[in-house]
């Protein structure tokens, strides 16, 4: 019963963020002012990435300290083919799915064997190798990074070059995650990893190899994130090593933690109100870091259930 | 090979080694004792560096404002324990993670307030800017040998205080059974304290050692800060010989690695293809061995007793 009036409160709250988005576009275009567009275009990338990482952390307890690789992966995979001058989109985004999920298959199935904070500190380990791999490949830029001077095109149908044209790609990818990501979730796979984080020994009792179901998530996390590595490669036109630095692996469990760990939404308001935050504060005083520190803080002593949570408590005050 | 290079290099893989014992020690006491991860660690490393920098141009003395920097960073360390971090205990490893994340963007953004965006570099005093011969026909610099005796006489100073007084056996005990101990009547949250200052202090003394080598700057803590948790994760959480034998190894392999690892690859790669790969794989190194040896030993090599 409780799930049905939460759904009602959730479609509300994602259509009417659905509706700005997708409106979006036309304010821009009317205004003139690209900047909008370009902030959105970044939260939505930021909230796929958050939404892939909630899918290990937030309904599986994997607590990965690593996840930023998938990132880096990812616009890798569009930054590499681009600099021998392949834009194919599909081939891009299929190398990023591909080989996000072969290194998550790799070093998930290493990571996994291991609990606790030994589990958050070696996937921290092989994101530091990846990013000391990258560091160290000359020819494609190695600390400096790679510039993408043309962005993705899909056949003669549509490329990413146009702004609005990649905006739009980007919408349809974070429903399109959002979609998948509450159909895992629904599904008796998304029951069973549900049941390992809150149960481990329990699940494994009655029969489940719970080793194989999580290596699975992990996996199809990895690949979800390294889908919006390739998006966030499109995006910035530049990419680099920094973007697999530890401290964005932070950054990213900070906009799920924000949000509200296990929900779906919940990513989606993290990682807006980080981008949005990150603006705000950064245009007010160079020192916005501090404030974005001490935020970080007193969300972890007081705010429970991150800002899902408080939305669904204002809905039951109502 | 040269065997000048080779013994110079041991040296400077010791020394790192004994900077990353340092920083360890104190990470791996809070986390054994509180189950505590504090990726802040590193910013008390930073802040101990520019302390000492500050009171080195104070002073003029490099050695008293080490000498007034240790207590200053150790009463800081004490007062961000009793402040926030006393609030954490009871959390998860999760939320651990993110307000000393926190922590971190506050220190760097104060360090930038209070000092300016430029690194600090430290004057040495001349006894210590020189080279010594340590061996005919090998000079090393007397400064980096000094930090491999002090951080030798701390080793021992603290490996005594661990295993011979009455402290140590508290802190020990606590490194085993956290609940055990309060049972008995001991006031574990001032241990708790004492134990967070002094692991400040270390690693504050770690950073103003290293600074009159690269200076004092903004966010030098976060890339060792990484490196010191391998450093306790390879030695087994909470286990003071695990950090000094894992920071001894840590340390010699990534220097050895920079420096001897493209000659061994020529060995059987060539020559093109080695020095490809021998700078990713030095800079993995330590990486690899911790992931290795997780995979072996889930509990790091010398795990404390009743675990």
């Amino acid at each position: 019963m409780r799930d049905q009036i939460k759904r009602g409160h959730y479609n509300y709250a994602l259509i009417i963020s659905a509706a700005v988005l997708a409106m979006l576009p036309l304010y821009v275009h009317v205004s003139g002012d690209d900047f909008y567009l370009d902030l959105a275009n970044r939260l939505m990338i930021l909230a796929i990435a958050a939404t892939s990482l909630n899918l290990i952390l937030g309904h599986g307890g994997m607590i990965s300290f690593g996840h930023a690789a998938y990132l880096g992966i990812g616009a890798y995979s569009v930054g590499i083919p681009a600099y021998y001058e392949i834009y194919d989109g599909l081939f891009q985004l299929l190398v990023a799915i591909t080989v996000s999920g072969l290194f998550a298959l790799l070093t998930g199935a290493v990571c996994l064997r291991t609990k606790g904070v030994y589990f958050i500190m070696i996937t921290m380990a092989f994101t530091q190798m990846a990013f000391f791999g990258i560091v160290s490949i000359e020819e494609y830029g190695g600390d400096d990074g790679l510039v993408i001077d043309t962005r993705s095109t899909f056949a003669n149908f549509f490329n990413l070059e146009d702004t609005v044209t990649l905006y739009y790609f980007v919408f349809v990818s974070l429903l399109t995650s959002l979609y998948i990501v509450k159909r895992i979730m629904k599904s008796r796979f998304g029951m069973v990893i549900a049941g390992s984080k809150s149960n481990e020994r329990r699940m494994q009792s009655i029969g489940y190899n719970t080793y194989r179901y999580k290596l699975v998530c992990y996996v199809l996390s990895g690949c979800l994130c390294g889908y919006a590595g390739a998006l966030l490669g499109n995006f910035t036109n530049f990419i680099s090593p920094e973007m697999m630095d530890w401290t964005a692996s932070g950054e990213l469990i900070f906009m799920v933690l924000l949000g509200g760990t296990g929900t779906l939404l919940g990513p989606l308001w993290g990682a807006a109100t980080f981008v949005l935050l990150e603006e705000w504060l950064s245009g007010i005083t160079t020192y916005w870091h501090f404030f974005f520190g001490a935020l970080l803080i007193i969300v972890v002593l007081f705010v429970r259930g991150g800002i899902d949570g408080l939305l669904k408590r204002m809905r039951l005050t109502k | 090979m040269d065997w000048v290079l080779i013994i110079t290099q041991l040296l400077n893989g010791l020394q790192l080694g004994l900077l990353l014992f340092l920083l360890a020690s104190g990470l791996t006491l809070v986390f054994g004792i509180m189950d505590f991860v504090n990726l802040a660690h590193g910013a008390l490393y930073m802040i101990g560096a520019y302390f000492c920098a500050t009171l080195t141009e104070f002073t003029g003395s490099f050695l008293l404002g080490l000498l007034i920097a240790v207590p200053v960073t150790a009463a800081a360390g004490a007062l961000l324990e009793i402040s926030i971090i006393r609030r954490l205990y009871s959390k998860d490893h999760l939320d651990h993670v993110l307000a000393t994340f926190g922590l971190i963007l506050c220190f760097d953004t104060a360090v930038h307030f209070l000092w300016g965006p430029e690194g600090k570099a430290i004057p040495l005093p001349a006894f210590l800017d020189g080279r010594v011969t340590i061996l005919p026909g090998i000079e090393f610099p007397t400064f980096r040998l000094s930090i491999i005796l002090t951080g030798l006489i701390l080793a021992f100073v603290l490996y005594f205080i661990i295993t011979h007084t009455k402290m140590g056996m508290l802190i020990r005990a606590g490194a085993s059974n956290r609940q055990m101990v309060s049972a008995h009547g001991i006031d574990i949250k001032s241990l708790f304290t004492v134990v967070f200052a002094v692991g400040a202090a270390m690693a504050g003394f770690a950073g103003m050692m290293i600074s009159p080598i690269t200076e004092a700057s903004i966010g030098m803590g976060n890339e060792i800060i990484i490196v010191a948790f391998v450093v306790i994760i390879i030695g087994g959480i909470g286990s003071i010989k695990g950090a000094f034998l894992a920071a001894i190894l840590v340390g010699l392999i990534d220097t050895m690695g920079r420096s001897f690892l493209d000659t061994l690859l020529k060995l059987i790669l060539s020559a093109e293809n080695a020095e490809t790969a021998a700078p990713a794989l030095s800079a993995m190194a330590i990486y690899i061995l911790m992931a290795a040896i997780l995979a072996v030993r889930p509990q790091g090599l010398f795990p404390p007793k009743g675990r």
